[in-house]
């Protein structure tokens, strides 16, 4: 996106359903449940909705099966798949599709059952066939690398990394939505169960059932529903490899190219955001984006996040739902860092809610840090 | 596959031959891995095969933590070869949380899944 289209979006709903475990609800039904409580914060009906945007971790045609199951028939669908930050992207297409009057009300949505399905990552891409002899446990070990490589070259430790953990769940500890909310010290996430070196199952994102939505329409209208809008100022994608052995540098993500764009089409910098809504599917994500995204320099990610930094009364509130660490994560989280963002800047957030927000940054991550998406919303203050 | 001629092809018969080829680009002399039918750095066709030197250095590793009972506890990295490209392996003979980052390694023909594979050991100093 580019400044031509900076403000011209703006989300009036967000919704969500099926945190935690949806019991004997298939993912689809959560999707479904998702949509329409975004439908009702905005005050619409699923009759209005003209404009799909959707991807799910089940089928190849899934914007194609969540259109029929929501019985609605779109004359604009998007269902490109980068992984976990697709939902991110969606509100580049979203924006470009309504501005050019391909559509008027634009649904993004997600849904996901895989933890009571299976309790695992469930997901219909196959593993990457130079990769695959060698059994990666996807994707952990991926992310594992990046962290070895990242400890190896500017000495961040393991404690720094435990640190993101920590708060996460300090913040989670206030969201009555999280799924993980009992205490957590660094102690308790070295002390966990080892499951890709250097990684616990502390450093994991969660393994959680759910699903999100939001609407979006034109900036013009964007005043005639319910909720305060939230726009979009900027929103900027980059994509560098699929499988991890083809990342160039371990150690630095696409998010400095997409972050770079966004601000630019927002017409802001990182010492302007005043909450950091960033995938967090490991610890190593949160230290990396914040780097990449401007908010310190390449190598300074771990002093960044140290001793409660980046946690409730830190220097910097990032991830304030919790994240994906300790708030949801049903298969792919990027929905969510839209949908935490949007309430933080509406003054509806379900946690602590920060003081007078008109600036938000949602990142999303897809893959293996393969696909970097960064969207930076404001409130009616920043037009 | 006597009658071998995609990229996967080449690679998958020379690994059954018990070697290791490598794709460079004819117009830039750039090496790539994984095989394909164009350069990915200057995006020429021309391509031919060389074998590879087998000597490499650990780029990246991670041990993969497994119960015991269900084979244990093995070795997954990234190792970036002489000529310049990397690929994903796993390094034997040695304990899985003992390589390290930068260790120097030498490839061989193995077996994985039980699949010809490229795989690696301490190189002998």
């Amino acid at each position: 996106m580019t400044t031509k289209l900076r403000g011209k979006s703006a989300i009036v709903g967000t919704g969500h359903a099926g945190f935690g475990e949806a019991h004997g609800l298939t993912a689809y039904d959560v999707m479904a449940q998702s949509a329409l409580a975004a439908l009702g914060d905005a005050g619409l009906k699923l009759s209005d909705v003209d404009g799909l945007l959707c991807t799910m971790m089940e089928d190849s045609m899934p914007a194609l099966m969540a259109a029929e199951y929501l019985g609605i028939q779109p004359r604009f669908i998007d269902g490109t798949m980068t992984g976990g930050s697709s939902f991110v992207n969606y509100l580049t297409s979203a924006t470009m599709a309504l501005e050019a009057g391909l559509c008027d009300v634009a649904l993004i949505v997600y849904g996901s059952n895989q933890r009571t399905a299976s309790g695992r990552l469930v997901t219909a891409s196959r593993p990457p066939a130079y990769e695959a002899p060698y059994n990666p446990r996807y994707p952990i070990s991926a992310y594992a690398m990046a962290a070895a490589r990242h400890m190896h070259e500017f000495g961040t430790t393991r404690e720094q990394l435990a640190d993101v953990a920590v708060a996460a769940r300090a913040w989670a500890q206030h969201n009555p939505e999280a799924f993980e909310r009992g205490p957590l010290s660094r102690a308790d996430v070295l002390g966990a169960r080892m499951v890709g070196d250097p990684l616990t199952v502390r450093d994991c994102c969660l393994v959680t059932d759910g699903g999100g939505a939001i609407v979006m329409v034109r900036a013009d209208r964007a005043r005639d529903f319910p909720k305060a809008p939230v726009y979009v100022l900027g929103s900027a994608a980059e994509s560098s490899h699929r499988q991890i052995s083809q990342m160039k540098d371990f150690t630095v993500t696409a998010a400095r190219e997409s972050g770079a764009r966004a601000f630019a089409a927002a017409g802001v910098s990182p010492s302007d955001i005043q909450a950091v809504e960033l995938y967090d599917a490991f610890t190593i994500n949160t230290i990396l984006f914040l780097e990449d995204l401007g908010f310190c320099a390449k190598g300074e990610g771990g002093a960044f996040v140290e001793g409660g930094r980046i946690a409730p009364g830190g220097v910097l509130p990032v991830n304030t739902n919790g994240g994906g660490l300790s708030c949801v994560h049903p298969g792919m989280y990027g929905i969510f860092t839209v949908i935490e963002a949007a309430r933080q800047i509406r003054g509806d957030a379900p946690g602590i809610q920060l003081k007078d927000v008109d600036l938000a940054l949602a990142h999303g991550n897809g893959g293996v840090l393969s696909s970097q998406v960064t969207a930076i919303l404001g409130s009616q203050n920043t037009l | 596959m006597p009658d071998a001629t995609g990229p996967d092809q080449i690679f998958q018969r020379a690994l059954t031959n018990g070697e290791i080829m490598l794709p460079r680009c004819d117009d830039c002399g750039a090496y790539h891995f994984f095989p394909r039918v164009l350069c990915p750095h200057c995006h020429g066709t021309a391509i031919s095969w060389h074998p590879a030197s087998g000597k490499g250095r650990v780029h990246t590793t991670t041990v993969v933590r497994q119960k015991p009972e269900r084979g244990g506890d093995y070795n997954v990295c990234v190792v970036e070869l002489e000529e310049g490209v990397r690929m994903m392996s796993r390094v034997e003979g040695i304990a899985p949380g003992d390589i390290v980052i930068d260790m120097a390694v030498t490839a061989f023909v193995g077996g994985a899944e039980g699949q010809p594979a490229v795989l690696f050991k301490p190189a002998e100093v």
